[in-house]
């Protein structure tokens, strides 16, 4: 659906994440579409007010008032259409308000389709709050208990091989029905169940559950007791998910009736920008949007688009969830302040159970920061094992290697080949400043070779991806002015190397002529200045054991863009490994932070 | 832009509180609507048909399946008793007996001559639903449940652990601040709901356990001693489901907190008065809170009318900070300038400036309070 952009002066969009809604408000200025405020409201998805459609009026409200524009009318309703000091002429919404995935799974025997579903699960990025077997020693009564009282998002049936007996899996899909599941996220929504069991059995298994859930069929998981075939149930869950669960929140059906166009799920949107970008710049490119509740990573690899949305990595209702996943000390390597373990553990939870504070004081914004790089890694690592040459591949097995699966194909997300990494998501866009952003980058995705930063100037792609889909003039209009702000170039060769040893010189020769030398020993890193808009060429001759994409030792000449930051040489090797010796590891993430200027001198005296 | 801020939780002496009470499985409904109930009377109730034990007799006993009839000591119907030796056969003259004995007790359902298996069934069990909050039944969901209804005081927690329980209210130490440690819990507390008042120690949970407290109330908890106390790392604020032989409410947060005054004031009111409990939190979209709850009378000419809509925040309302470097402290708004400011960390947000009394002000981020409603 497009509509007559001549009618359209002023769009407002917003984005209800699960934590915070995002307004930002679109003009048309001199007959251009540009970006011109923006303004945010914690997301109202809980008690007292348990409607989205507040948080969305609060949102609007404060951009309208920084704007001058009055939005919403004294009955709380968007004003439309837009005259010369009021409302807007159209108003649309992306969401991600429901949160992380959390499902049951369910199959005949715990320790064999019960664990296939639990991987499945697990692999789509769900946490799993539960596995209900038919041998899992609870009476039905408790298993149907345990349903209700977890309000699972999605429940995963699996159960017996293809042919064989069909009893336990209907028995399965019977007391499914009889907890008659309710959806935490209110009614008029039927639960999600995925069915990936025998075969034989889907009839009997649709009479028990059709009506009382929304059902989906897709292959068994474990087709013959040796073989595991996870892609489909895996594929479906995170499709459902992103299409259906996480954009549902209390209040939702109201807000489908105040946009103008459907409400698209955030990562939806977001990767629908990022695609267009690859595809216009013919590049390979990676995005990441990282939430409150979760984590969406983009990529586009020789034309390929790949999209995952990690249910449950964040920085806020997640956010525990990252430390329980990275572990402590994979988080605290990235702490350049020391820091109490008890202490550290509180600060993670009273975020998690109060999601909508942000750091006040320096440490505590290290602190959310390394926590971040620790999500974005985990996340990018998820993104990885989905985006994989082969779809599907079923793994075959033997009994005794039954409990260790692998993932299926290669990745074809190859760093070196990567032309751009584009930064969204409120700790990567609202950074104090860029140097920040960019080191999170280059820590949580270690790219190789030469590659592009950048990053949603105050978070506005999700509104751009739906604004794309009745706009699309508007969209690219403003994405190009207004959304994306450039960096710089980071320069990283792949190959580790003892500390101190010689890892590459390089030479970085300016539009005007002038030529800066240098060399950089394992562990080092160095910040070199080069504007938004300036093109340079950029010499690196490598030492033997370090690669900058054409082979060991080879050197290589590339073009490299400066930014907000500039160009950011990086020897400390990949993979990027952190010194473990405490003392050894403070004086490297010191040297780091102070040579990319990423956080105020004084900040690191403490 | 009063209207952006976050809630408090809900710290009541009167609200008014419904509960729905549901069965897992059809079932009889045992109250009617008016029924006055307490929290462990049992609102409704069905029967689960107990487990079955099928057993090849014929095989133990070696004979053919046919012959096992007349192998039986018990016939269909009887009970009999673990260990009980249900049949028995005889060859060579009577020199060699075997026999076999009830693998579990219950009924003999069946006795099959076609296969020569015995059905054992076991005693059915009955599932209950109890009331949880004593109160009035107001409402009859058809072979399922009621719904509960009560005047009383009302506390919400921040996160807690552990499912429903109830007892008399206690209060152990002395202050809002003081430590719940073990030393504080005497064997008189077995079966009550104890309240501290600043963080409770993992020690002083287990000494409830031993003592048979059934709740603990507390300001504050430590996530590590959660973890060492669950035995997992918890990675999503989903609970309730824990079995740790008592429930635990933080009313703060995380870390050496002293609880509100109004809340620990409250609970102090309270004292000796019976308590209902329940740790039960989820934290996602749809949130679930613990929460106390002390039935009592409704008050004098009180229509069941829903909350008020809260009120916004603008000057004079009092706050609490939720996040360090104030956090858990408690002020008044004493300005709310329009403009965003730059923070000690660098980021610009939208401010609020505290007065914490005592000539104190602070500037803090508008996302790191939370309103305390009257």
């Amino acid at each position: 659906m497009t509509m007559d952009p001549s009618r359209i002066n002023v769009i407002l969009a917003t984005d209800c994440g699960s934590t915070t809604t995002k307004a930002i408000l679109i003009e048309k200025i001199n007959g251009e579409y540009r970006q011109t405020h923006r303004g945010e409201a914690p997301t109202t998805v809980e008690a007292p007010f348990d409607d989205v459609t507040l948080g969305v009026l609060n949102a609007a409200q404060e951009v309208g008032e920084l704007a001058g524009r009055r939005l919403v009318d004294d009955a709380g309703r968007l004003i439309r259409p837009a005259t010369a000091r009021e409302g807007c002429d159209i108003y649309i919404s992306t969401s991600s308000a429901g949160g992380g995935l959390q499902m049951m799974v369910a199959g005949v025997v715990r320790k064999m389709t019960g664990e296939s579903a639990e991987r499945a699960a697990l692999g789509a990025g769900a946490i799993v709050m539960d596995v209900i077997a038919s041998n899992d020693k609870r009476l039905p009564h408790e298993q149907i208990e345990r349903i209700r009282q977890l309000r699972p998002d999605m429940i995963l049936l699996s159960g017996g091989i293809d042919g064989g007996t069909k009893t336990h899996v209907v028995e399965l899909a019977e007391l499914i029905a009889a907890a008659d599941p309710r959806p935490r996220l209110g009614s008029g929504y039927l639960l999600p169940v995925i069915y990936a069991g025998n075969k034989d059995a889907v009839a009997e298994a649709t009479d028990e559950l059709v009506g009382k859930t929304q059902l989906f069929v897709v292959d068994n998981i474990r087709p013959v007791l040796e073989r595991e075939n996870l892609g489909p149930a895996r594929e479906k869950i995170h499709e459902l998910f992103m299409e259906h669960v996480m954009a549902q929140a209390p209040g939702y059906r109201k807000l489908m009736e105040w946009t103008d166009a459907p409400i698209a799920p955030t990562p939806a949107a977001v990767g629908a920008i990022l695609k267009r970008v690859a595809e216009e710049e013919g590049i390979n490119a990676v995005g990441v949007d990282i939430g409150g509740a979760t984590t969406d990573v983009f990529s586009v690899f020789d034309g390929v688009f790949n999209r995952t949305v990690s249910a449950n990595l964040g920085m806020s209702y997640s956010i525990s969830n990252v430390l329980a996943e990275a572990t402590l000390p994979l988080v605290m390597r990235w702490s350049p302040l020391p820091m109490d373990e008890r202490d550290l553990r509180n600060r993670v939870k009273n975020k998690m159970v109060r999601p909508t504070t942000i750091p006040q004081t320096l440490p505590e914004l290290m602190f959310e920061q390394a926590i971040a790089k620790e999500a974005l890694r985990l996340a990018f690592l998820h993104h990885k094992s989905f985006a994989t040459t082969l779809k599907g591949v079923q793994q075959q097995r033997t009994i005794g290697d039954a409990f260790a699966q692998s993932a299926s194909g290669e990745t074809i997300v190859d760093m070196m080949k990567l032309n751009l990494l584009v930064a969204s998501g409120g700790v990567l866009s609202h950074a104090p400043r860029m140097h920040q952003t960019a080191m999170m980058l280059i820590d949580a995705f270690a790219p190789e070779g030469v590659t592009r930063l950048a990053k949603d100037s105050i978070f506005m792609m999700p509104h751009l991806g739906v604004l794309a889909e009745v706009l699309p003039h508007a969209a690219t209009e403003v994405f190009k002015k207004d959304c994306l702000i450039y960096l710089g170039t980071v320069a990283a060769p792949r190959g580790q190397g003892k500390e101190g040893r010689e890892c590459f010189s390089y030479a970085l020769e300016r539009q005007n002529g002038e030529i800066a030398e240098g060399t950089l020993r394992v562990g080092d890193v160095k910040l070199l200045e080069l504007g938004p808009g300036e093109e340079a060429r950029l010499r690196c001759n490598p030492a033997r054991g370090f690669d900058f994409g054409r082979g060991g030792g080879a050197a290589i000449e590339s073009a490299v863009w400066g930014g907000a930051v500039g160009l950011l040489l990086d020897a400390r090797g990949r993979p990027l490994e952190i010194a473990r010796d405490e003392k050894s590891r403070l004086a490297s993430l010191k040297n780091w932070i102070n040579e990319w200027r990423v956080y105020p001198d004084a900040g690191l005296e403490e | 832009m009063a209207h952006t801020y976050t809630p408090g939780l809900k710290v009541a002496a009167r609200h008014l509180l419904r509960r729905r009470r549901i069965l897992p499985l059809k079932g009889d409904v045992l109250v009617r609507v008016g029924q006055t109930v307490q929290p462990d009377d049992v609102v409704a109730r069905t029967e689960l048909p107990g487990a079955a034990e099928l057993c090849n007799v014929a095989t133990l006993l070696n004979v053919e399946p046919a012959e096992l009839p007349s192998r039986m000591l018990n016939m269909v119907g009887d009970f009999v008793a673990e260990g009980q030796v249900i049949a028995r056969s005889k060859s060579l003259f009577g020199l060699f007996k075997s026999q076999a004995a009830a693998k579990m007790s219950g009924t003999i359902e069946k006795i099959n001559a076609v296969t020569g298996q015995v059905l054992l069934r076991g005693p059915s069990e009955p599932v209950e639903a109890k009331a949880y909050i004593s109160g009035t039944v107001i409402e009859i969901i058809e072979r399922e449940g009621c719904v509960v209804e009560t005047w009383g005081a009302f506390v919400q927690g921040i996160f807690g652990i552990g499912g429903e329980a109830n007892g008399p209210l206690v209060l152990a130490g002395d202050s809002r601040s003081r430590r719940l440690t073990p030393e504080l819990l005497v064997p008189e507390m077995a079966g009550k709901i104890v309240v501290g008042g600043g963080r409770a120690t993992a020690e002083a949970l287990r000494r409830a356990i031993e003592l048979g407290v059934r709740g603990v109330v507390a300001g504050g908890f430590d996530d590590k001693d959660l973890r060492d106390f669950l035995g997992y790392d918890l990675g999503v604020a989903i609970t309730g489901g824990e079995k740790l032989g008592l429930t635990l409410i933080v009313t703060e947060g995380f870390g050496d907190i002293d609880m509100a005054a109004k809340t620990y004031d409250l609970l102090a009111a309270n004292v000796g008065k019976l308590a209902c409990v329940n740790g039960a939190t989820q934290i996602r979209a749809g949130v679930i809170r613990p929460e106390v709850i002390v039935p009592g009378p409704a008050p004098a000419g009180a229509a069941a009318a829903p909350d008020a809509a809260p009120a916004g925040l603008t000057v004079g309302s009092q706050v609490r900070a939720i996040r360090v470097p104030y956090f858990g402290r408690i002020g008044v708004v004493s300005a709310l300038p329009a403009e965003p400011r730059v923070l000690e960390s660098g980021s610009r947000a939208r401010v609020l400036e505290v007065d914490f009394g005592g000539g104190e002000k602070a500037i803090i981020p508008r996302a790191n309070v939370e309103l305390i409603e009257d």
